[in-house]
């Protein structure tokens, strides 16, 4: 038996009480369980069982509640009132949007690959619950403290693109291949400095556990890596599709992208997912750059947790509804050119600095915060520079001078109608 | 053994039913990758025969014709029939009603103005957050059109030598105190529009177009104004009292999306002016014209007449003809939506399908006056 | 630098994020404690005393009031109001009508006071499914008989039951709107604060003259 399993406290709890009398379980001071001794491995399967459930009914809770909060807050920032009808301040809204999914019709088109049509939906929500094992939603509960959990979460998540390319492709339809191409182009694009932007953090904590990621910010490490929280927030956004990297089911441009062709539950399990990773991403991030459950003591370590994973998705919200969506060829221009440098500067500052200090103490820490807000501010207004301002910011004096005042009267001389016909 | 990677060109039916192109127009676009090669327009699905319609309805009847032409910009519709209308029978408008058109007419152009860049913006991307501001300000101004004529959308305010009915004592405050707070709720939408970086990169120098390009396919409005060209009826050839009002022509020199999207917000500001100064020049008087100098039942002499305003996306013109009887033998619209969209191809070609809806939208189309 | 103009973006959303919704609801409206109080007419700690349930659903944000969207005096609702007694049937309003969705059909032998005899009217159907409310049926009647309704909530269900039947217009709520009608302007009547004309006499430009008066000025002076 794995014994690993038992660090946990919250497995540990239900399991002792199960089969109790097992050796690991004697700091309990459970005297015995409910199951007779030599079923340990039932006690350990229905313990399993009971967390994998209930991580997995909380998750699509919280996607419902999610979904409602961002609709009220969208009305809100909209000067609307948002949905307020069905239920306490329309909290049941998403309740009765999820039923109304269930029913209706299943439709899959003529032209689709049936197979891969109906696999999509599954590949896409699969990596997201995945992703919620190996993260700490307070202290000592979570389904697995994976000692690669940083890796494992990059590498699952990059299943998303896989789903939303298969979607894209067996629907059969043009517009639709237009998102997976887009998809393709993004996801991958977005890996690598998402994955770059968190080998400070790895660096400074000396573990690709989550658990021991947290347990190692005694300064939160927002403060500490504010370039590779930068580079994450930036990248998750992308990766998640939020605005203003939501190119993959624009709206106003390809309809619904991917989504176009499905109808019914598969729909509903796409939106799922969708939220859901949003969800998620908002978690890691709080994991790993805001502290994680650690808060100040007499409060409950979960209450830290999710008080700050929704300021993040507020934040993340607020961001969506402000600002529109860039153009492919600029996201990727941001990636490659912007974000991928950002994060060779971040590791090359923090290595040296991680060779100045190896473990560091908490006034280390501060030092070397100090130093990395230096180098974030320097290499962000590099980086805009080089990027080019005539691409991204404003030329003031283009606009307004030869604008305003008025031009004169008359036709300026040189405007000579050309001779050929118009098309 | 070698293997030829070969990419083929695919061809996309975007619309008629597309979430963004401003009702039923539908475009066959041929794309490379994600460039487009090849654009080809067709529309005709919102087509109800208004001009033939027009021909078996007496002159006061096409009024409610003209105002579900371009129903963003329904003042103005009318305020350009009826121009048509006076100019076919010699009529000899009151001044009060020329006064009260010219508020209703400019009160339109900012409505439809709030909803282009409202639109072009939701194209970008936005989720509906500025197309919301701009429609609570739209809103403001439809809530004075419901002052001024009892309806919102297809007003039916002006009738031959005025409007209908004098404005109502609460639509003068109402309206001041639109004016006071319209300047500042402008600001914020440049504030939250203009200085962004993200709109600024996606649409400066995207689907430019020269004036000379422009002027050759009779492209008219924001759009010409965009690139430079300082042509304006208003200043032009000035109908009604534009000639007593003094109000600037903002161009840029650009001609790109977002120097139509930059003109659009300067117009803005500048239909407010002209409002100021048309509630201080306005004087008390009839709105119409004596029923024994025009009677209900408009009987034209034998003729044509042409007559156009600056409309807020073009020149929009009536041509008007006359067989002496009760109805128009002919009515013609020259409609800015369809006349600007012929330089489409030329927009779209070459840019990236992103743009496509942006470039589409900053033309600043209706369907309802493309298809009339 | 890059992301001054998307900070700014995002000061203003939030400032939009304060402010109060602008938008209005309909047709109800989900009102806190203190508005469930005031529908209820009882004070906040009077309401919780005698109905906790009601108190504790306002809380919850579960309470509705009926909301009346107030229009201007002059909106063009879709239901007309007529008033028989002025009609004299001349189809004015059928003839202006730009899609003829006004069908009148009479018969002789009424008799008005004011205009001597004139026509009993026995259809006078409006087919508002087809109607587009332009107004121009009550700018073309002479009696001022026909009016713009003030009311808008006329959906049905059927095509059929959009035409508005005669029966359905005598009988109908007088509450005519102030289009093409200064009269109701100058007597600062307003429909949306529930006022009435039942009185077809106040209905018109001019008071109608009473009998004696007519019999005066027509027949004695001559």
């Amino acid at each position: 038996m794995n014994t690993a399993f038992l660090d946990n406290s919250w497995f540990r709890n239900i399991y002792c009480y199960l089969a109790g009398d097992s050796a690991s379980c004697a700091d309990r001071g459970y005297s015995s369980g409910f199951l007779p001794a030599g079923l340990e491995w039932l006690g350990f399967a229905i313990t399993a069982f009971i967390i994998i459930f209930a991580v997995i009914n909380f998750a699509l809770g919280a996607v419902l509640v999610y979904i409602w909060a961002e609709r009220r807050m969208l009305g809100r920032i909209q000067n609307r009132t948002g949905p307020n009808r069905w239920g306490p301040f329309g909290i049941f809204t998403s309740v009765a949007d999820a039923i109304k999914t269930l029913f209706k019709e299943d439709i899959v088109p003529d032209d689709a690959d049936r197979l891969l049509f109906n696999i999509a939906p599954i590949i896409m929500v699969f990596p997201v619950f995945l992703v919620l094992a190996v993260i700490p939603f307070g202290a000592g509960t979570f389904v697995l403290d994976l000692n690669i959990g940083l890796l494992f979460v990059i590498a699952v998540t990059s299943m998303s693109g896989l789903a939303v390319v298969l979607a894209a492709w067996s629907s059969g339809n043009r517009v639709s291949i237009f998102a997976g191409m887009r998809s393709v182009a993004m996801l991958i694009s977005y890996e690598i400095p998402m994955a770059l932007a968190v080998l400070g953090v790895i660096m400074i904590a000396g573990s690709l556990s989550l658990g021991a990621i947290v347990e190692a910010q005694d300064v939160p490490f927002l403060i500490v890596q504010p370039l590779g929280f930068f580079v994450f927030v930036i990248a998750a956004q992308a990766e998640t599709s939020r605005t203003p990297f939501d190119i993959i089911e624009a709206e106003s441009e390809l309809a619904a992208g991917y989504l176009n062709d499905y109808s019914s539950m598969k729909f509903g399990i796409f939106f799922l997912a969708e939220f859901l990773a949003t969800i998620a991403a908002a978690m890691i991030i709080v994991t790993v750059f805001l502290g994680g459950w650690r808060g100040w003591d007499p409060i409950p370590s979960h209450f830290w947790f999710f008080a700050k994973t929704m300021l993040v998705l507020a934040a993340i919200i607020w961001l969506r509804f402000s600002w529109p969506r860039l153009r492919i060829d600029q996201i990727l221009s941001l990636a490659w050119k912007g974000l991928f440098e950002l994060t060779l500067i971040n590791i090359v500052a923090t290595g040296i600095l991680i060779a100045i200090w190896p473990e560091p103490t908490y006034a280390q820490l501060w030092i070397m915060a100090g130093i990395n807000w230096a180098v974030f501010l320097v290499s962000i207004w590099a980086i805009s520079k080089l990027l080019g301002t005539s691409d991204y910011a404003r030329d003031d004096e283009g606009v307004h001078t030869l604008a305003y005042p008025v031009a004169e009267d008359e036709l300026p001389d040189d405007l000579t109608l050309s001779k050929g016909a118009v098309r | 053994m070698t293997t030829q990677l070969r990419t083929e060109p695919i061809t996309v039916n975007l619309g008629p039913q597309h979430p963004s192109t401003h009702g039923v127009f539908r475009m066959r676009v041929t794309f490379d990758g994600e460039e487009i090669v090849d654009v080809e327009p067709i529309f005709g699905y919102l087509h109800r025969g208004s001009e033939k319609l027009a021909e078996e309805r007496t002159y006061v009847q096409v009024v409610t014709l003209t105002d579900r032409m371009d129903y963003v910009g329904s003042m103005l519709n009318n305020q350009a029939y009826m121009l048509s209308v006076e100019k076919l029978c010699s009529i000899k408008p009151s001044p009060r009603g020329v006064w009260l058109r010219m508020i209703a007419a400019e009160l339109q152009r900012i409505a439809s103005h709030l909803v282009a860049v409202g639109f072009l913006i939701q194209d970008l991307g936005a989720w509906g957050t500025p197309l919301i501001y701009t429609m609570r300000e739209r809103e403001k101004i439809l809530d004075l059109f419901e002052m001024l004529c009892g309806a919102r959308i297809t007003n039916s305010y002006l009738r031959p030598g005025g409007v209908f009915m004098d404005a109502p004592e609460e639509f003068w405050p109402a309206m001041d105190k639109l004016l006071d707070e319209l300047p500042a709720r402008l600001d914020e939408l440049d504030e939250l529009l203009t200085a962004n970086e993200i709109i600024f990169s996606r649409t400066k120098g995207v689907s430019v177009l020269t004036p000379e390009q422009m002027i050759n396919a009779s492209i008219t409005g924001p759009m010409l104004r965009a690139a430079g060209v300082d042509w304006d009826l208003r200043h032009r050839d000035p109908y009604d009292f534009y000639d007593q009002v003094s109000f600037e022509r903002p161009l840029h020199h650009a001609g790109d999306n977002f120097a139509r999207y930059w003109v659009r917000i300067q117009e803005m500001r500048e239909s407010i002016k002209i409002i100021r100064q048309c509630e201080r020049l306005i004087e008390p008087g009839p709105v119409r014209p004596h029923h024994d100098d025009v009677p209900w039942l408009v009987r034209p002499p034998v003729g044509d007449a042409y007559a156009a305003i600056e409309h807020s996306k073009g020149e929009l013109g009536f041509y008007l003809v006359s067989d002496g009887s009760i109805s128009p033998y002919r009515c013609h619209v020259r409609a800015p939506s369809l006349i600007n969209l012929t330089l489409l191809r030329d927009m779209l070609v070459g840019e990236l399908l992103a743009d496509m809806f942006v470039s589409f939208g900053s033309v600043d189309i209706n369907m309802g006056e493309v298809d009339r | 630098m890059i992301g001054i103009g998307l900070l700014k973006a995002m000061k203003v959303t939030m400032k939009n994020f304060i402010r109060k919704p602008s938008t209005i609801q309909y047709p109800d409206r989900k009102v806190g404690l203190s508005g469930a109080a005031k529908n209820e007419g009882e004070s906040i700690p009077g309401m919780v005393s005698k109905t906790p349930g009601t108190a504790l659903k306002a809380l919850a944000g579960m309470y509705s009031v009926p909301v009346n969207v107030p229009q201007n005096q002059r909106f063009r609702g879709n239901e007309f109001t007529w008033y028989e007694d002025r009609c004299t049937g001349c189809a004015s309003c059928a003839k202006y009508c730009p899609l003829g969705i006004i069908e009148i059909v009479t018969s002789p032998g009424g008799f008005d006071v004011q205009q001597g005899e004139s026509y009993a009217i026995d259809v006078f159907d409006i087919d508002i499914g087809r109607c587009m409310f332009c107004g121009l049926c009550v700018e073309a009647c002479p009696y001022d008989a026909l009016h713009m309704g003030s009311r808008f909530e006329r959906s049905r269900f059927e095509r059929a039951s959009l035409v508005i039947p005669i029966d359905e217009l005598r009988e109908a709520l007088k509450q005519p709107s102030s289009w093409f009608r200064p009269q109701f302007e100058e007597r600062k009547y307003n429909p949306f604060k529930d006022e009435h004309i039942e009185d077809h006499h106040r209905a018109g430009r001019h008071e109608s003259p009473s009998a004696g008066e007519l019999d005066q000025r027509w027949v004695k002076e001559r």
